[in-house]
C-alpha cells in the first residue's frame, strides 16, 4: 500500500504541465478560468491541439489512435488540464460512443467513426432520454423500422446536451415491442443532417441554451449504422453508462474549483475581515475539502482495483455530483449579495460593461442553478442508489 | 500509487477474520465483558503467539518491524468482532510511544514484555476540563533530587485499571495550555500515591480515572526529553486515531452485513422489508459512507507513521472527522433499520452502535477535528 505517486508518475505530471504551459492559448485559458459561456470553436480548437500532440484521447488504447495511458495517467492529465484551465473535451464522442464502437462495432464502423471523434471534426451528442423515458429508460418509444437497407426512425429525444452543434447522434431506438422492454432496443448512429431531424432548444434555468429536444420524422438511416446486433442495444447502453459514471466523479475539475473557492474566500470581504475568517463559512469549506479528498482517494482506489470498477462506480457518481453541487453553491454564497445580479452579456470574453462584484461572482449563481443537473443526469442519484441496492447489496 | 495489501498482510487479514468469526463470537464476547477482569488472558496470550502484540515493534525487541498499515489490518478485524482486549491502549498507544520515544533501556525493558503478553500498559494523558486539547495539562512533576514527585488528576485512561504500568504526562515547566514544558513518566500502577477508579464503558471496554498524589518516580523513568513530550504525545495519539478509524471501518462493515441480512429476511406486509425502496436507499447510503470511511482510514494509516507533522495531522484530522460522521450515520441507521430489535441488548447491532458512538467521542470528535482542518485553512497563504 502506497498512496504516493511514483517518480515516473510525477515526471509524467511535469510533462503534462509543461505541455499545457506551452500550448494552451491564453484566450481559452481566460474563458475557462473566468467560467465564461462555453463555445463550440474553443472546444474544437483545443481538441485539435491535443490531437496534433497525439494526446487526443486519454482513455483510448493506442490501437485506435489513443494515448494508451493507464488510469492514473488519465487522472493526472485531467487534473492538470483542469488546473491549467483547458476546456472539457467532449465526452459524448470520446468517452461514450467511442468505447461502444470499439467494443461492439464492426471494423468498418471503427474506421469510419473513430478518427473524426479523435480529431474533433465530428461533434457527437447522446439520444437516450425521451419525454416518457427518463429514469425508466427502457420504456423508450422512438422507433426504428427496417425497410430494405434502411431503418426509418420516428420519435422524439430530449435533454440532448449540446445537440445544437452536433454532426452525429447515437440513439437508443425501439426495433421490437416483443418481450421485456429492454429486449427490443437497438443502438443506432444517426447523421444529424439527415432530412426529417429537427432540433429545438430547451432554455435552462440559468437562461442558457445547453440542451435540446430532437425530433425524428421518417428519418432514413442506413442499416450499416446499427452498432452490434439488433435488439441488443440495452447491453451496450449499460456498458456505456458504466463508463460515464466513472467520469462523472470529475475529481480533477472539482479540485480546480476548490482551489479557486479557497482563493475567493480570501478575496471576498466580510465586513472588516476576509471571508475565510468567518468560522461558519470556513468550517463548511473544510468539510467539503475533506469530502473531496475522500472522493479523490476513493476514485484512485476503485480505478487501481484489479477487479475493475463495476457497480461501485455508482458511489463515485453520487459523491462526485453532490460535492460538485456544493462547490458551486459555496462559490455563489461567497459572493453574497453580489451574486444576485444576472448579467448574461458578461459571460463573453469581450464584455467591458458594468458588473457587480468580482469576475468570480458574475457566473456564480448561474453556475449553481445549472449544476443542479449533475444529480439528475447520467442516471439520477436515486437510480444510482437503486443500482447499489440491487447490484452491490443484492436487495 | 497502490492500495493493495502485501501478501503477508493479506494472510494476517485472513487469519484474523477466521479468529474473529470462529473464536470471538457474540456469546464469548459477552462472557469476557461480564467477567471481573474484563479481558480474556487466554485470548491475549493467543494474540501474543500470533505475533500481534509486537507487530509494530523493532525485531530487536521481539517485534516484527511492522507499520501502521499492519495495525490497520488488525484493528479492522477487531472492529468486525468488537474485540475488547486492550490492543489500542497497550500495543498501539503505549507500545508505539515507547518504541518512538523510549531510550534503549526502556525499550528493552518494556517492549518484549508487551509482545509476550505479560505486561499491560496504559496512557494517562487527558485531564478533566481539557476536553480534546492535548496541551491542557495541569498535572505537575516536581524535581526532587534525582526523583520526580507527580501530582494531578487524569481522565479517560483507557484500560488504566488493568495496566501494570502507566505512562503519565506531567508539566515540568510552563503554563497549563503550553505545548512546551510537558514530560512523560513511567509509573507503576501500584506505586504509592496512585489511586485508580476503574469503570466499564458503554461498549464493553474499561476506562479509569487516575489520581496521582506526590507519586515518587526516579529520573530513569523519564521517557524522552524533559519539557519536550508534546510531539511525542501527539504522535502516539495520531497512531491511536488511525487505529480507531480502522476499527470503526470494521464495525461499520459488520453493521452493514448484519443490517443487510436482517432486511432481507424480516418480513412485513408480506415481503422482506429490503424490498422497500425507502430502506434500500438508506442501506445504499450506509454502504457509501462506509466505503468513504474506509478510504480515509487507509489515508490515516498511511500517514500515521510519518514525521511530517503538518501532513500527518491533516490526514489524521480529516480521517477522524469523516470516520466519526460515518460512524454516527451507519450506527444510527443500522439500529433504525432493525426496528425494535435494534434497541435490544441481545442484538450485536446494538453493541456495534455503542462502539461506533464511543469511537467518535475518543481522541477528538468530528467537530473537534473539523475545526483542526478548518483552522489550518487560515494558515495557508493564498
Amino acid at each position: 500500500m502506497d498512496l504516493n505517486y511514483t517518480p515516473e508518475q510525477e515526471a509524467f505530471r511535469a510533462e503534462v504541465r509543461q505541455f499545457l504551459d506551452d500550448n494552451l492559448p491564453d484566450d481559452i485559458r481566460e474563458r475557462v478560468q473566468k467560467r465564461l459561456r462555453p463555445d463550440k470553436a474553443m472546444t474544437e480548437r483545443w481538441q485539435k491541439i491535443l490531437f496534433d500532440k497525439a494526446w487526443g484521447a486519454s482513455t483510448w488504447p493506442k490501437e485506435f489512435g489513443g494515448n494508451g495511458w493507464d488510469p492514473i495517467q488519465q487522472i493526472i492529465f485531467e487534473e492538470e488540464c483542469a488546473l491549467a484551465g483547458t476546456p472539457r473535451q467532449l465526452d459524448f464522442g470520446l468517452r461514450m460512443v467511442a468505447p461502444v464502437i470499439m467494443t461492439f462495432g464492426n471494423d468498418e464502423q471503427k474506421q469510419r467513426f473513430l478518427p473524426g471523434i479523435l480529431s474533433g471534426e465530428d461533434w457527437w451528442c447522446q439520444g437516450y432520454s425521451e419525454p416518457g423515458a427518463g429514469s425508466d429508460l427502457a420504456s423508450l418509444r422512438t422507433s426504428a423500422k427496417r425497410e430494405g437497407d434502411h431503418y426509418i426512425v420516428n420519435g422524439q429525444k430530449t435533454w440532448t446536451t449540446l445537440g445544437q452543434h452536433a454532426d452525429w447522434i447515437f440513439c437508443l431506438v425501439r426495433t421490437s415491442t416483443e418481450g421485456k422492454p429492454q429486449q427490443g432496443i437497438s443502438f443506432l448512429l444517426i447523421d444529424m443532417n439527415t432530412p426529417g431531424i429537427e432540433v429545438r432548444p430547451i432554455i435552462m434555468l440559468d437562461g442558457e441554451h445547453e440542451i435540446n429536444e430532437v425530433y425524428f420524422d421518417n428519418v432514413q438511416v442506413p442499416a450499416e449504422n446499427l452498432v452490434g446486433e439488433e435488439n441488443k442495444g440495452w447491453t451496450y447502453a449499460k456498458f456505456l453508462l458504466g463508463h460515464e459514471r466513472t467520469g462523472l466523479a470529475n475529481v480533477g475539475q472539482w479540485k480546480a474549483i476548490m482551489k479557486r473557492l479557497k482563493e475567493v474566500a480570501r478575496q471576498e470581504q466580510d465586513g472588516q475581515r476576509p471571508l475565510i475568517e468567518n468560522t461558519r463559512f470556513r468550517d463548511r469549506l473544510a468539510q467539503l475539502d475533506m469530502e473531496l479528498r475522500a472522493l479523490e482517494l476513493t476514485v484512485l482506489r476503485v480505478l487501481t482495483d484489479k477487479r475493475g470498477p463495476g457497480p461501485q462506480a455508482s458511489i463515485l457518481k453520487i459523491r462526485g455530483t453532490e460535492i460538485g453541487q456544493q462547490l458551486f453553491e459555496m462559490l455563489m454564497e461567497a459572493g453574497g449579495q453580489d451574486a444576485i445580479a444576472h448579467i448574461p452579456a458578461a459571460l463573453e470574453l469581450d464584455y467591458n460593461g458594468p458588473r457587480v462584484g468580482s469576475f468570480d461572482t458574475t457566473p456564480a449563481a448561474g453556475d449553481y442553478f445549472n449544476m443542479r443537473k449533475l444529480s439528475i443526469f447520467g442516471g439520477s442519484n436515486e437510480i444510482q442508489r437503486n443500482i447499489i441496492a440491487q447490484l452491490v447489496l443484492g436487495l | 500509487m497502490n492500495f493493495d495489501l502485501t501478501e503477508e498482510q493479506q494472510m494476517l487479514n485472513d487469519s484474523l477474520r477466521r479468529f474473529v468469526t470462529n473464536e470471538y463470537g457474540f456469546e464469548k464476547r459477552g462472557q469476557i465483558i461480564g467477567s471481573g477482569a474484563g479481558i480474556d488472558r487466554a485470548i491475549w496470550a493467543n494474540f501474543a503467539e500470533m505475533g500481534l502484540l509486537g507487530f509494530t515493534f523493532p525485531e530487536d525487541y521481539d517485534g516484527l518491524g511492522g507499520n501502521a498499515i499492519d495495525t490497520m489490518v488488525v484493528m479492522e478485524n477487531f472492529g468486525r468482532g468488537l474485540v475488547v482486549e486492550p490492543y489500542l491502549a497497550t500495543v498501539v498507544l503505549a507500545g508505539g510511544l515507547i518504541r518512538d520515544a523510549g531510550n534503549d533501556a526502556q525499550k528493552a525493558d518494556i517492549l518484549p514484555g508487551i509482545a509476550s503478553g505479560e505486561r499491560l500498559l496504559a496512557l494517562a494523558h487527558y485531564e478533566p476540563g481539557a476536553r480534546y486539547h492535548l496541551s491542557h495539562v495541569q498535572t505537575i512533576a516536581h524535581k526532587d533530587g534525582d526523583h520526580f514527585l507527580i501530582s494531578g488528576q487524569k481522565t479517560a485512561v483507557l484500560h488504566g485499571g488493568q495496566a501494570n504500568q502507566l505512562i503519565v504526562s506531567a508539566r515540568t515547566s510552563g503554563a497549563v495550555n503550553d505545548e512546551s514544558g510537558l514530560s512523560l513518566f513511567l509509573v507503576d500502577r501500584r506505586a504509592k500515591g496512585v489511586k485508580v477508579d476503574e469503570f466499564a464503558t458503554h461498549d464493553g471496554h474499561r476506562t479509569a480515572e487516575v489520581n496521582f498524589s506526590n507519586v515518587r518516580v526516579s529520573a530513569d523513568n523519564l521517557i524522552g526529553t524533559i519539557d519536550d513530550a508534546y510531539p511525542v504525545i501527539e504522535k502516539a495519539v495520531d497512531l491511536g486515531i488511525a487505529a480507531l478509524c480502522s476499527e470503526a471501518v470494521g464495525a461499520m462493515e459488520a453493521m452493514n452485513a448484519g443490517t443487510l441480512e436482517y432486511i432481507k429476511t424480516r418480513k412485513q406486509f408480506g415481503v422482506p422489508i429490503g424490498k422497500f425502496q425507502v430502506l434500500q436507499h438508506r442501506m445504499a447510503d450506509m454502504f457509501i459512507q462506509t466505503e468513504q470511511a474506509r478510504t480515509m482510514a487507509i489515508l490515516a494509516a498511511s500517514e500515521a507513521d510519518s514525521d511530517d507533522r503538518a501532513s500527518r495531522r491533516e490526514a489524521i484530522s480529516m480521517a477522524k472527522t469523516l470516520v466519526g460522521q460515518a460512524a454516527r450515520y451507519v450506527g444510527q441507521e443500522g439500529v433504525q433499520l432493525h426496528g425494535g430489535m435494534g434497541v435490544t441488548d441481545e442484538m450485536f447491532t446494538a453493541h456495534l452502535f455503542k462502539r461506533l458512538t464511543l469511537i467518535n467521542l475518543m481522541f477528538g470528535d468530528a467537530d473537534h477535528h473539523l475545526a483542526q482542518v478548518s483552522d489550518a485553512l487560515l494558515a495557508i497563504t493564498a
